[in-house]
């Protein structure tokens, strides 16, 4: 990296990098692979893809780590920065929710549309909001509370503390997955049935994928710890993932609230019978 | 690879990587106005076809109606998502928060490059979506039913939707990017209240940009599901609704229209107070009111469509919503006249446009005003009518604040001078004919001859023509402008640190001219300027 010695601002000026290039040429792949994929082709060139994006991901964020650990180019005001950039980032994550509810309510409420007819359509079989939703609920809250266990833990320079409620956060994440993943599969209405299997698949499904990229991202950060990266002052990246952590936990309390619970009831819908 | 030792900070890449691995906020500030400039080339093409196959009436040259389509398409997003966005957001923005706010560089310069290169992967996207099945014929709304896989069963809607999937994910990185740069790295004593306007209309341009893009991510998510996998969103017959897709494009597509032209604003709040030797005229009112634009541009998206059935409540709402944001633009109009009203002006090109600028934003504003009554839209909407007011208010004016920016800038970026009377030239060639372009669709509107319809009934015949006798003229202009800058870059005549006197009084004036590679390096110190 560069020397430091003329160096008079505080600020982060990386060297020229492939990164941006190579990630773009993945996302065209994808993209290409993607149409190639939904009109009858092979879904390879859609993983080349993916697998080119993975790359990226790892090539790009283990130089963003050694700049801040080795390098020493992560300065206060830089760290501002990075925070702000990730709370941006969340908030554009909210606005691209913001449109599934949108459709979802459009859907259902006929004082929203013209077209809204009977909420939940004739015909599908729901998912009692009591069940395996509750449950799921229960455990991504407790997910919430035990990353900020582990959080505080690595304020207080508790590191071992800090690395078993991490691990146990994304296990709770992965547990999350698995119920979520049997309750598709137990799920009587597939995704061409209708508007209702429409708004309820992609909303929980985008939420779904989302907590599967949160608990990747509390593993990396488990691993980190374990592999002493983090300081109690200076750790960005696992402020991050707990940000985003608790960003889907409310997503889903929103989710649980108006697609299981308000969903299911005859409040401002047009009921059957 | 940049894990390599280099001894110099002030190392400059050469040659290929340069530009393809850079992390220089003016490298990449260039290669997206290199980028605008081959789209301009290309949307601008496709609008004077369009106006050949309507000179007269009856049918020119254009017998497949589907590529008619194609080309108004293709047309809209391209001058959209990659001429006005990239030129004025991603160049002249890339160029200048750095300088103005008196920072080396963007706070994330490795994702800078990545928001280039993802509007540059679009671009190819969308081209290929013209040249396959067809292309998409579905206008840049894409409303569904025509953009669904019944209309439009080949893959050309496909490309169309990962191309803006790309050039969005652009937009929202380069947005994250501003925003944070323009928050945590402004110089010492430069407060929000005394940024430069440009600052203010770029940064409130990105959080336009943050909150919008991704509700159009999920509404074309929605209708790639629709067409691909079987979902119902859009489609009665499961259920759903077209008319969700226009309130969730809308959602994006009104702030959208706010993001091409709050930048304008503020090009032309720099250029007004430059060239009248005084600074600007209510300089809070006119940030605030770029805020209060922005805000109530997100409460007004049904104004759009309002022949969709709408109660009238509804309609009354949408009315009133969208007239109150004549306020806050008026405040900006009569600013920019008070701050020239006394003022020593000189007449320079980037002056003419910028003067330019404000005339046709006036005329396209009135029209608004017109647009925005739920009862006179009934009779107005989908006609030339529109297509006269937007095109004055929003495509025209933000071409202008490009052009006005270009020469106010180009010294700076080059360290070149443009040749001065062959731009004015190329100022009233450009203005005559946008107006005559324009100005007669006026008519053709209010007689009613509907827009994206490549014949006409033959009382429509006469508007028709000055109209496109207006698009050659215009295209004359477009074709000079690449003459004058042939010539800027060519020169030998150089341009001073300050090449506008005292009237110029932001920091990028501070800097040598062409600006070095690395500036603000020493982090300057802002008294009280720009403001009061």
């Amino acid at each position: 990296m560069a020397t430091d010695a003329a160096k008079t601002h505080p600020w982060h000026i990386p060297e020229p990098s492939p990164w941006p290039i190579v990630g773009t040429i993945a996302g065209f792949i994808m993209a290409v692979g993607g149409i190639w994929y939904m009109h009858e082709g092979p879904i390879y060139l859609f993983g080349v893809g993916v697998l080119i994006l993975l790359f990226t991901f790892y090539g790009w964020w283990r130089q963003v780590i050694i700049e801040a650990n080795t390098a020493g180019e992560h300065s206060e005001e830089v760290k501002v920065g990075l925070r702000y950039g990730f709370i941006f980032f969340i908030a554009s994550e909210v606005m691209f929710f913001f449109a599934f509810f949108w459709a979802f309510f459009h859907s259902s409420l006929p004082i929203l549309s013209n077209v809204a007819q009977v909420w939940p359509p004739e015909g599908i079989e729901l998912i009692p909001a009591g069940g395996v939703p509750l449950l799921n609920t229960l455990i991504l809250l407790s997910s919430s509370a035990t990353v900020t266990v582990a959080h505080h833990a690595l304020i207080d320079d508790n590191r071992k503390k800090a690395i078993t409620w991490t691990w146990i956060t994304a296990i709770l994440g992965a547990i999350f997955l698995f119920f979520q993943a049997e309750e598709y599969i137990e799920a009587t209405f597939k995704l061409s049935d209708g508007i209702y299997p429409s708004t309820f698949y992609l909303a929980t499904g985008f939420h779904g994928f989302h907590v599967f990229v949160g608990t990747c991202f509390l593993i990396v950060c488990a691993l980190r710890l374990q592999k002493g990266h983090f300081k109690p002052d200076h750790h960005i990246g696992y402020e991050a993932a707990a940000w985003y952590w608790h960003f889907v936990d409310v997503v889903w309390i929103f989710l649980y609230i108006n697609v299981y619970i308000w969903g299911s009831s005859s409040f401002g819908h047009i009921t059957a019978g | 690879m940049s894990d390599t030792a280099h001894d110099h900070h002030d190392h400059r890449p050469t040659g290929w990587k340069r530009w393809v691995y850079s992390t220089n906020h003016k490298d990449i500030g260039t290669m997206y106005l290199a980028l605008a400039m081959v789209a301009a080339i290309v949307g601008a093409a496709a609008s004077v076809v369009i106006r050949m196959e309507l000179h007269q009436p009856g049918i020119q040259f254009i017998t497949d109606f589907q590529f008619y389509n194609v080309l108004v398409t293709a047309h809209g997003f391209i001058m959209v998502f990659f001429v006005v966005m990239p030129a004025l957001i991603g160049g002249f923005g890339n160029w200048f928060i750095p300088l103005m706010v008196g920072t080396p560089d963007m706070a994330f310069p490795r994702m800078n490059n990545l928001s280039f290169w993802l509007v540059a992967a679009g671009l190819v996207l969308l081209v290929i979506a013209g040249l396959i099945d067809g292309g998409p014929g579905t206008g840049w709304t894409v409303y569904p039913p025509l953009a669904n896989a019944d209309y439009h069963p080949g893959m050309a809607v496909d490309f169309g939707i990962l191309a803006l999937h790309l050039a969005g994910a652009s937009s929202i990185l380069g947005a994250i990017n501003f925003i944070t740069t323009i928050i945590n790295m402004r110089a010492p004593g430069m407060t929000f209240h005394r940024m430069p306007l440009f600052i203010w209309a770029m940064l409130l341009t990105a959080i336009l940009l943050l909150l919008a893009i991704p509700v159009l991510a999920g509404a074309l998510t929605m209708l790639l599901t629709d067409r691909n996998f079987g979902t119902a969103f859009f489609s009665p017959e499961g259920g759903g609704d077209p008319i969700l897709w226009q309130h969730l494009f809308w959602f994006f597509g009104h702030p959208e229209v706010y993001i091409m032209i709050i930048p304008a604003f503020g090009v032309i709040s720099e250029i007004v107070s430059t060239f009248s030797k005084k600074p600007i005229f209510g300089y809070l009112g006119m940030a605030y009111a770029m805020a209060a634009i922005g805000v109530v541009g997100f409460v007004v998206w049904a104004h759009h469509m309002y022949t969709v059935g709408f109660n009238v409540e509804t309609r009354a709402y949408f009315t009133l919503a969208t007239m109150v944001i004549a306020v806050p633009t008026g405040v900006k109009i009569f600013s920019w006249l008070a701050t020239m009203w006394g003022g020593s002006i000189k007449f320079d090109t980037p002056m003419l446009y910028a003067m330019g600028f404000i005339f046709l934003f006036v005329v396209g504003g009135v029209t608004g005003v017109t647009l925005a009554n739920a009862g006179s839209d009934m009779a107005f909407h989908d006609t030339y009518f529109v297509v006269a007011h937007f095109h004055y208010v929003l495509s025209i004016a933000a071409i202008f604040a490009m052009y006005a920016g270009f020469f106010y800038w180009i010294g700076k970026m080059s360290g070149k001078q443009y040749p001065e009377g062959l731009a004015r030239l190329q100022f009233w060639i450009t203005f005559v004919g946008v107006n005559v372009l324009f100005f007669p669709q006026h008519f053709a509107g209010m007689a009613g001859m509907p827009r994206r319809i490549p014949d006409y009934p033959d009382a429509y015949a006469g508007w028709n023509m000055i109209s496109s006798y207006g698009a050659y003229i215009t295209a004359i202009g477009g074709l000079l402008f690449f003459v004058v800058l042939w010539k800027t870059l060519t020169s030998k005549e150089t341009v001073a640190a300050n090449q506008w006197g005292e009237g110029a009084s932001t920091l990028e004036w501070t800097v040598a001219s062409p600006a070095p590679f690395h500036t603000h390096e020493d982090t300057p110190k802002v008294g009280s300027q720009p403001a009061e």
